[in-house]
Parts: structure tokens; C-alpha cells; sequence
């Protein structure tokens, strides 16, 4: 359960970036192998902005399936779950693309 | 703005549009004026941030650091005494997370070693994880110039641990034969960013059913570039191949 901390990170990032305006959604990207459960995150949210400033923000929460990309064959995959080998060639020369991202994505800010 | 509560029930995303999201700038849904600003920062900034800092620290003072990882009951405190003992001539330190106890601490007490405890319990919710601050504010408390080798000894989970940098140079994560051989595939995020899998209770193997062939295609599956170590904490076995992995010299 480390979505608090998380949730701490985020409120600190969307200050910084607000500039002091109210704050309407935060917008997240969280791949599948960041161990990050949505629902828990939107709870989380809701404990960490309640009483604050960010108070009534949204907690917008954008998953993205892990990608697998093959050095040999070039094949890509989308992954159920983590195996790191090549669907297409049964090799191990692959590269994680897409799965991995955490990253507060946009800002709804009351107009200046 | 009730679109975009949607989310809050956690059924993921339905918005229209190519990239599966709203256009930047339909603020359609909010009754007075909204403007939407692109950010892209990474949530883990401020913790890489501090754990670029700790590498720096631990660079500076010419001091190597593995982060210790296991879930709760794989012998990693265990296996920290008998290191301890096997290193006497390294100048040790640890920094020992636990959510509320002193207890590993306390154990680890006598052996030679500077011993930083962190409490991770606070408020409504203990963390169950080390993260790069909370290793930061131990740092005052080890004489790191002094010092050859720190070990932090993380809290034991197999999940939330993986997700956090701490500055270490290297990982090295604890599996007990008692688990089983299928925990590397139900918690391969953490098997994955593991640069070391110590092998640990090999003295029960003649009493478990445990496939260890069958562990290490697991293991494979999802870090095929993990070493392997087969230990046993609580006979000695292995230990001095683990303790070169430590240092450095194996």
C-alpha cells in the first residue's frame, strides 16, 4: 500500500504547477507494472486532498497495458503478464516500451 | 464536470478520441473557465531526486550499498547476522526499515555493525516500504566515511519496495525455497528489478516438495539476467559467496 506516498508526490507536483489556482483534475498515466491500483490511488487521493487546498480535485487515472518490442525480430506485444520473452520468435532480446510510465499528465485549473 | 468522475470507481477509460482521451481543451463539462496545462512530470521525481542525492553521499564516501529486499519471513535478518559475523574486517553499517518494531534491530545489536532503525509506521497508515527520503534522514545517524559497506535492510514485501529507489548500487532480493517456486510470476515487478535472488532455507529442501528447476524458469521468465545464489542462512551454506557478491569481489 504505497499509494499514499504516491499521492503525496502527486499533490506536491500539481502545486507547484497550479501557481495557487483552484484545481479541478489531475490527470495520470500509470502503467501496468507500476503495482499502482487505481482504485486505491482515487481513494488515496481523497484522504490526502480532503481539508486542503487541492480539496474536490479528480483524480484522473489513465492506464497503459506493458508493451514488449523484440531487438531480433522486431515483433511487439501487448502483455498479459510479465514474461519477457519474444511471442513472435521465442527470444529473450526484448525491451519493455510501454508499461513502466508514472507521470502526472495534465492540469484542470480554474482560469487566472 | 461529472465526466470526469467517471474514473472514481476505478473501470478505467472511456473517453472518445484516437489516444483514448479527451482533447486537451474540451472543457466541456466544467460550468466556468478552465484551462488545461500539459505537465509530464514524473511522480518519482522528487524520490529520484533524493536517492540521486544518497548515491552522491555514498559515491563521496567511497561506501558500496545493496538494498535487501524479501517479503516478511524469508529470513532476511537472519541471514543479516550470520553477514555480519562472515564480514568481520568490513566496516558495516545497515539501515533497517521496519513498520513499528525494533525488534530486527535488536537482533542485529553485538555483531560489529552501526545500526540506523527506521520506523516507517506513522499515522494512519504505516508505509511499507523504504523510500529515498526515509534513507536520507538515516544517513546522519551512520559514520558513512568510515564505512565499507552499508545494507538496507527494506521492509519485507514483495511489492512496494521494487517501486522505490533509494540511491542503492545494487539490489539484492531474498526468496525462501519454503514459497514455493511460482512467486517470481505473481510478483515480477519485484523479482524483476532484483540484480541478485539469494536462494534461501536450501538445508529444508529434503523435507519440501519445492521444484527449484521449475523456480528458475520462473525466475527467468521475468529477469533473465538475475544471478542466482544458493544459500541457507541458518547453516552458513553459501554465505561466503554471498558475502564477495556483497563487497564487490565476487
Amino acid at each position: 500500500m504505497h499509494e499514499l506516498s504516491l499521492c503525496r508526490a502527486i499533490a506536491g507536483i500539481a502545486r507547484r504547477h497550479a501557481g495557487g489556482r483552484r484545481v479541478h483534475r489531475i490527470g495520470v498515466r500509470v502503467g501496468a507494472l507500476r503495482q499502482v491500483v487505481p482504485e486505491t490511488l482515487v481513494y488515496c487521493w481523497s484522504m490526502v486532498s480532503d481539508g486542503t487546498d487541492l480539496a474536490g480535485s479528480v483524480l484522473d487515472v489513465e492506464p497503459v497495458p506493458a508493451r514488449l518490442a523484440c531487438r531480433d525480430c522486431g515483433h511487439e506485444q501487448e502483455l498479459a503478464e510479465l514474461v519477457i520473452r519474444c511471442a513472435g520468435c521465442g527470444g529473450d532480446r526484448v525491451a519493455l516500451v510501454a508499461g513502466e510510465e508514472f507521470l502526472l499528465t495534465t492540469l484542470d485549473l480554474a482560469e487566472a | 464536470m461529472g465526466r470526469f468522475h467517471r474514473h472514481a470507481d476505478g473501470t478505467g477509460h472511456d473517453h472518445d478520441g484516437p489516444a483514448g482521451h479527451a482533447p486537451a481543451g474540451d472543457m466541456s463539462g466544467y460550468a466556468t473557465g478552465v484551462q488545461r496545462i500539459e505537465v509530464l512530470e514524473r511522480i518519482f521525481a522528487e524520490n529520484d531526486r533524493t536517492a540521486a542525492a544518497n548515491r552522491a553521499d555514498f559515491d563521496a564516501a567511497g561506501v558500496r550499498v545493496v538494498n535487501l529486499m524479501s517479503g516478511p519471513g524469508a529470513g532476511k535478518t537472519t541471514l543479516l547476522r550470520r553477514t555480519l559475523a562472515a564480514l568481520a574486517g568490513t566496516r558495516v553499517g545497515v539501515i533497517e526499515g521496519d513498520i513499528e518494531t525494533s525488534l530486527d534491530a535488536d537482533r542485529l545489536a553485538g555483531l560489529g555493525a552501526e545500526v540506523a532503525l527506521i520506523n516507517t509506521g506513522h499515522g494512519f497508515g504505516g508505509e511499507c516500504h523504504l523510500d529515498a527520503p526515509m534513507v536520507r534522514s538515516a544517513l546522519p545517524r551512520l559514520p558513512l566515511a568510515d564505512l565499507d559497506l552499508v545494507i538496507i535492510e527494506n521492509v519485507g514485501n514483495l511489492v512496494c519496495p521494487a517501486e522505490f529507489s533509494v540511491g542503492e548500487h545494487r539490489r539484492a532480493m531474498v526468496y525462501a525455497v519454503t514459497e514455493g517456486e511460482d512467486k517470481p510470476l505473481k510478483y515480477p515487478v519485484m523479482y524483476r528489478c532484483a540484480d541478485l535472488v539469494l536462494i534461501n532455507k536450501i538445508d529444508l529442501l529434503p523435507y519440501l516438495d519445492v521444484d527449484l528447476a521449475a523456480f528458475h524458469a520462473n525466475l527467468r521468465a521475468v529477469n533473465p539476467a538475475a544471478a542466482t545464489l544458493e544459500i541457507s542462512a541458518r547453516t552458513g551454506a553459501g554465505v561466503d559467496a554471498w558475502c564477495a557478491w556483497l563487497t564487490g569481489t565476487g
